[in-house]
């Protein structure tokens, strides 16, 4: 007997419900217009198994749906497929695909899921985020060209079925779907003119906008697709991205009304923005953790009472609130609150203490650990360019010095800043981590030892392995949060990072925009924007 | 200009006479240059900015390194907290910051210069004096790195050797040799063919003591030119550097640090760009105008 | 001439090599590469990546390939702009680079001209430095500076002028972009003008076209500027090379999409093909361009003969 898993069918149908009346209530505003979106960044690439980065989701995530797919809330709702069944054990899931067609008018099959996720595992695509897909049984093994794509565990039961198998419940599966990983790449185009397959003569997509225009460093310019299976609910007709880099300029840009979207702004711009800008100005907490990893391999960073010295020292509240001002939330765990199944992260013991007492405390540790003022803790702090992670950094050093550690500011560029930490050349550095998706193991897979390379200061603690190990095959979501945040407990105990803040997203939306709703993974499908 | 009458007594004579001559001319020179209104008095406000970068320290009761956690991050010009150019984005006091800026800019534009000059020179004079198939594949070497994109290879240079503000002199001198060195070869090639040089070889004066005793003096003065005109340069590459994240390393800065970061926030903190860039362009003004004032008073042409 | 023009670039064929060769090893030599970022590939993706692009040949071997590449006139895929070949690229982003570099030059060389004749004209007047000053604020004022706060005034306040944004090429969308492009260049060229046209001035020639009783604006015009001019016409070559390529804060700040950018961010991506394509693309420019300023230089010049 197949059971349904937590996110249940009812719970569906609500927010699909909801979603088609927000949809409606805003198609009824004045329907039309192109919107101008400032994505903050040149795409990679247009072909969703080739790119990596939040400004490429804001472009080819309307241009092709998945399994599932957002709402305007982000959270997953059905999209290709309109109806699943889950195994008792959480390991087999089988879709139902809803009637659809490519924009050529192809229609759209199963075969298409089986072909798209065998292609982006496959070695030879050298997609660069294939690993996202892992939890599929067989996708490892292929990837790492150990098995044949046709082995993976994705098959079409048949033209309207599709069947997935995993290696272990994974109650974010579903969440997981609507990342572009997973998003279905047309067989029949591909086939034909390969890597071609991308320019707008060739352009084929399942989705509510397709490609009229990429002229690089210039612009992408989308525009309806009426063989989209909910054409009728679109009510923007164009999307024209423009991707500079620059966000002086960009908000510029918005203020002149050039442009009436603009992804992030200079977060010390926000004074300024408050005052002059309040209702465009929009900050919401978003999921990801902005932290200092510690070499724990190195000395005298395996001793846990220097790491937490340095870890107390930090007054994260001064930094979140005269450094940042952007309303971050100072960090005390790794897992940012608000992330599904997990209600509240484990924190430090000493969130509590007032900070004075914890810089006496600090300092203590660093004595018992045999620093102090005439043999002072000497390191190097890196962190890469950027005006964030300077004025932060230097904020920190100023903060360390305050107990007497001597700590050199080194800053490279984005390269050879992760090239170094990749080798495990550092001592402590700057690095930052936003959720791929909404589920506490995308956090704190980063501190397990088989993790590898993210796991910049390669902490290695047996348990916390086991209790991360045990926790993959529980599915049981009360037993599996709690064994997670057991772990988390673990490494809050032994600080081989220094959590510092969790992000806030920041944009700027026009008032004439509907639709854009503030969400934790700040993802905003365009499809449900309207302008007024 | 008049020079002393020829003294006939021996060939020993002729070396004197050129000196004599030499002389007279460097102290016309002088005269020309402080009768330069702009070049004297940018002379003057650069002395004065070099001044106050070296008693930085005493100018100013706050660190350069250190935050003031008690006021605004960044704060407005404060008479009593005694920011008298206000405090930047990690709440360091600008005054103070743009003090030691100076400091490193100008070191950077001076010794990157001195670096040039010292390639520059010393290759360009070389070619010129000896002349022939060597000052042509010398040359020719010129030409071919000529044809570099410079940024490109100092942004290479500074990827691959790091962030080292000593590694930044040598590479920003290391680029900017190669006008010097042209600029030198022309001069010995004239010069090589003056009369008072062929004169000295006759007399049997080593080559070595002619490069050094008579064409480099009289190359000195387009090169003496050419540096005060390449400081600003070097300073400005510098700021550009700067702007793209790979100027010196924190808590250092530079005027193009500072600047960098003030542009960012010209509207909402507008005294992080004003002052430094306000040092900057004055600097910069006093060393094309001392420049310019330089190559007026040493032109023999000029009247 | 044009015999002259052919040998001297097939002169430079040996210096295009080098220049390639040099270019190429130093690229290898910075740490990092192409596909380092901040969430680290798991080693066995980091494989299939370099195996696509034949990174993990030894680099003798990639050398070999992309000389013989070249020559049939494939410069490889760009590392960071997956769905385009560097051709593309160069081909999209140069005639973009092109006409703002030379209406900046065109520009400069007006400004740049009169502000350094008449300065010259009037030499040591306050009007000299007036004209002079004025004409150095393109110097002082970096032009990262210079950028964004004309388009804070121009397109914010005043509402005249686009902030940034390329329009595909509408007039409205140049005139900052040019105007800051052309800021250095006027007073580059003013000063060097200035400083010629005072040795010319001074000059027999010049006397002796007073003395001929000719006014003084054809003194100048007819007779001065011509040689007056030379400095600034050999300047003038590496100039339009340095500002058609050079303009990377233009084109960050304007969003132009010109080739600037790929000197600073191929090198900072570490976008071998893009870097290369570039560096091969600015010495066959500059080399261009010399050949063409020397030609000028003997058309103006008639003491130097070009043979």
């Amino acid at each position: 007997m197949k059971r349904l898993i937590r996110l249940s069918w009812r719970r569906f149908f609500l927010t699909a419900l909801m979603t088609v009346a927000m949809t409606a209530a805003a198609g009824t505003a004045l329907a039309g217009g192109t919107l101008r979106v400032a994505s903050m960044g040149e795409p990679a690439s247009l072909d969703p198994h080739k790119v990596s980065g939040t400004w490429e989701n804001y472009v080819v995530g309307d241009m092709f749906v998945g399994l599932t797919t957002e709402n305007p809330k982000a959270e997953p709702i059905p999209g290709v497929a309109e109806s699943w069944t889950v195994s008792e054990d959480g390991k087999t899931y089988t879709f139902k695909l809803r009637q659809s067609s490519w924009s050529d008018g192809t229609p759209m099959t199963a075969n298409d899921f089986v072909f798209s996720m065998q292609r982006i595992l496959d070695p030879e695509t050298a997609a660069e985020y294939a690993s996202l897909l892992y939890i599929i049984e067989g996708a490892e093994a292929v990837n790492k060209g150990e098995a044949k794509p046709e082995s993976l565990s994705v098959k079409a039961l048949d033209d309207q079925t599709l069947e997935i198998k995993l290696t272990g419940p994974a109650p974010y599966f579903l969440a997981l779907l609507t990342h572009y990983t997973a998003y279905p790449v047309p067989k029949h185009v591909i086939e034909k003119v390969g890597k071609e397959w991308t320019k707008p003569q060739n352009m084929v997509v399942n989705g509510p906008y397709k490609l009229v225009e990429w002229i690089p460093n210039t612009h992408v310019k989308l525009t309806k697709n009426d063989k989209y299976w909910d054409a009728e609910s679109l009510s923007l007709d164009n999307l024209t991205f423009y991707t500079q880099e620059d966000r002086a300029a960009v908000q510029k840009r918005f203020r002149a009304g050039e442009i009436d979207v603009a992804m992030d702004f200079a977060s010390d711009q926000i004074g300024w923005l408050r005052k002059n800008l309040p209702n465009e100005t929009r900050i919401a907490p978003y999921m990801g953790i902005y932290y200092y990893p510690i070499n724990s391999s190195v000395e005298p960073f395996t001793d846990v009472r220097i790491r937490k010295a340095l870890s107390m020292a930090i007054n994260r509240e001064a930094i979140v609130d005269k450094v940042l001002k952007t309303g971050e939330l100072a960090a005390y765990s790794f897992v940012p609150p608000g992330v599904a199944y997990y209600d509240k992260p484990s924190e430090v013991d000493w969130k509590d203490v007032p900070f004075g007492e914890r810089q006496k405390m600090a300092k203590d540790l660093l004595a018992e650990a045999g620093y102090g003022p005439d043999n002072p803790l000497e390191f190097t702090l890196r962190y890469n360019t950027s005006e964030n992670h300077k004025r932060i950094a230097v904020a920190v050093v100023s903060m360390w010095k305050a107990i007497g550690v001597k700590a050199e500011l080194f800053n490279s560029e984005v390269k050879v800043h992760y090239a170094d930490l990749k080798q495990g050349d550092f001592q402590v550095a700057r690095a930052g981590w936003i959720a791929d998706y909404n589920d506490a193991q995308n956090f704190l897979y980063l501190l397990e030892t088989r993790t590898g390379a993210n796991n910049y200061g390669r902490y290695s603690n047996p348990e916390y392995d086991q209790l991360m190990l045990d926790a993959e095959v529980t599915s049981d979501l009360q037993k599996r949060g709690e064994m997670m945040r057991k772990a988390e407990m673990l490494a809050m105990r032994d600080q081989p990072v220094i959590p510092i803040y969790h992000y806030v997203s920041k944009n700027l939306v026009s008032q004439k925009v509907v639709g854009f709703e503030d969400n934790p993974q700040d993802i905003h499908r365009w499809r449900y924007v309207s302008l007024k | 200009m008049t020079a002393e009458p020829f003294k006939r007594d021996g060939l020993a004579g002729l070396e004197e006479a050129e000196f004599v001559k030499g002389r007279s001319l460097w102290q016309d020179a002088r005269r020309r240059l402080f009768s330069n209104k702009a070049a004297v008095a940018s002379m003057i406000f650069l002395a004065i900015v070099v001044l106050m970068a070296v008693l930085a320290p005493l100018l100013s009761p706050w660190a350069f390194d250190d935050p003031d956690w008690g006021y605004d991050f960044p704060g407005p010009p404060n008479l009593e907290l005694k920011h008298w150019f206000g405090t930047d984005g990690n709440g360091r006091d600008l005054f103070v910051r743009t003090l030691y800026g100076a400091r490193i800019s100008l070191l950077v534009g001076i010794i990157a210069t001195s670096v040039s000059l010292l390639i520059g020179v010393t290759y360009g004079a070389t070619a010129g004096f000896i002349g022939g198939r060597t000052d042509n594949i010398m040359m020719r070497i010129v030409d071919i790195l000529y044809s570099l994109p410079f940024m490109f290879f100092v942004i290479l240079l500074m990827v691959i050797f790091g962030r080292n503000i000593f590694l930044i002199f040598v590479a920003l001198g290391a680029v900017e040799w190669l006008t010097m060195a042209r600029i030198v070869r022309g001069q010995a090639l004239s010069v090589k063919k003056k009369e008072f040089i062929e004169a000295a070889h006759a007399v049997g004066v080593s080559g070595a003591k002619i490069i050094t005793r008579h064409i480099i003096p009289n190359v000195l003065g387009p090169v003496i030119v050419y540096m005060t005109l390449t400081i600003p340069q070097v300073i400005l590459t510098e700021s550009f550097l700067s702007f793209l994240g790979l100027g010196v390393q924190e808590p250092l800065t530079s005027w193009g640090v500072l600047i960098s970061e003030g542009a960012k926030q010209m509207e909402s903190a507008p005294w992080m760009l004003i002052f430094p860039a306000l040092f900057l362009a004055v600097t910069l003004f006093c060393f094309n105008f001392i420049g310019d004032g330089l190559r007026d008073a040493l032109d023999p042409k000029d009247r | 001439m044009l015999a002259y023009a052919i040998r001297r670039l097939l002169s430079a064929i040996p210096t295009l090599f080098i220049i390639i060769t040099l270019a190429f090893f130093m690229m290898r030599l910075a740490p990092g590469g192409p596909f380092d970022r901040e969430k680290q590939l798991p080693p066995e993706i980091e494989a299939n990546i370099l195996r696509a692009y034949n990174l993990d040949k030894p680099v003798h071997e990639q050398y070999f390939d992309y000389l013989k590449n070249i020559l049939k006139g494939d410069f490889g895929p760009s590392y960071k702009y997956l769905d385009f070949t560097v051709t593309d690229l160069i081909m999209t982003g140069f005639p973009v680079s092109l006409r703002l570099g030379l209406y900046a030059i065109v520009l400069a060389v007006i400004f740049g001209v009169s502000a350094g004749t008449i300065a010259a004209l009037k030499q040591n007047s306050t009007f000299d430095y007036l004209v002079m000053g004025f004409a150095m604020t393109g110097i002082v004022i970096p032009n990262f500076v210079m950028a964004p706060l004309l388009a804070l005034i121009f397109g914010v306040y005043l509402s005249l002028l686009p902030v940034a944004g390329w329009g595909g090429g509408a007039l409205k969308y140049q005139i900052l972009p040019v105007i800051t492009l052309a800021l250095p260049q006027i007073a580059y060229i003013a000063r060097l003008t200035r400083g010629s046209m005072v040795e010319v001035m001074n000059s027999n020639f010049i006397r002796t076209a007073r003395a001929k009783g000719l006014a003084e604006k054809t003194v100048v015009v007819r007779h001065a500027l011509r040689g007056g001019l030379l400095p600034v016409v050999s300047y003038l070559g590496p100039a339009t090379a340095a500002v058609i390529t050079g303009s990377v804060v233009i084109e960050s700040i304007f969003d132009v999409p010109g080739i600037g950018r790929y000197f600073v961010n191929g090198a900072l991506n570490r976008d071998y093909p893009v870097v290369m394509g570039v560096v091969i693309f600015y010495a066959v420019l500059i080399i261009v361009l010399n050949l063409l300023v020397d030609l000028v230089y003997g058309f103006l010049d008639p003491r130097v003969k070009v043979e």
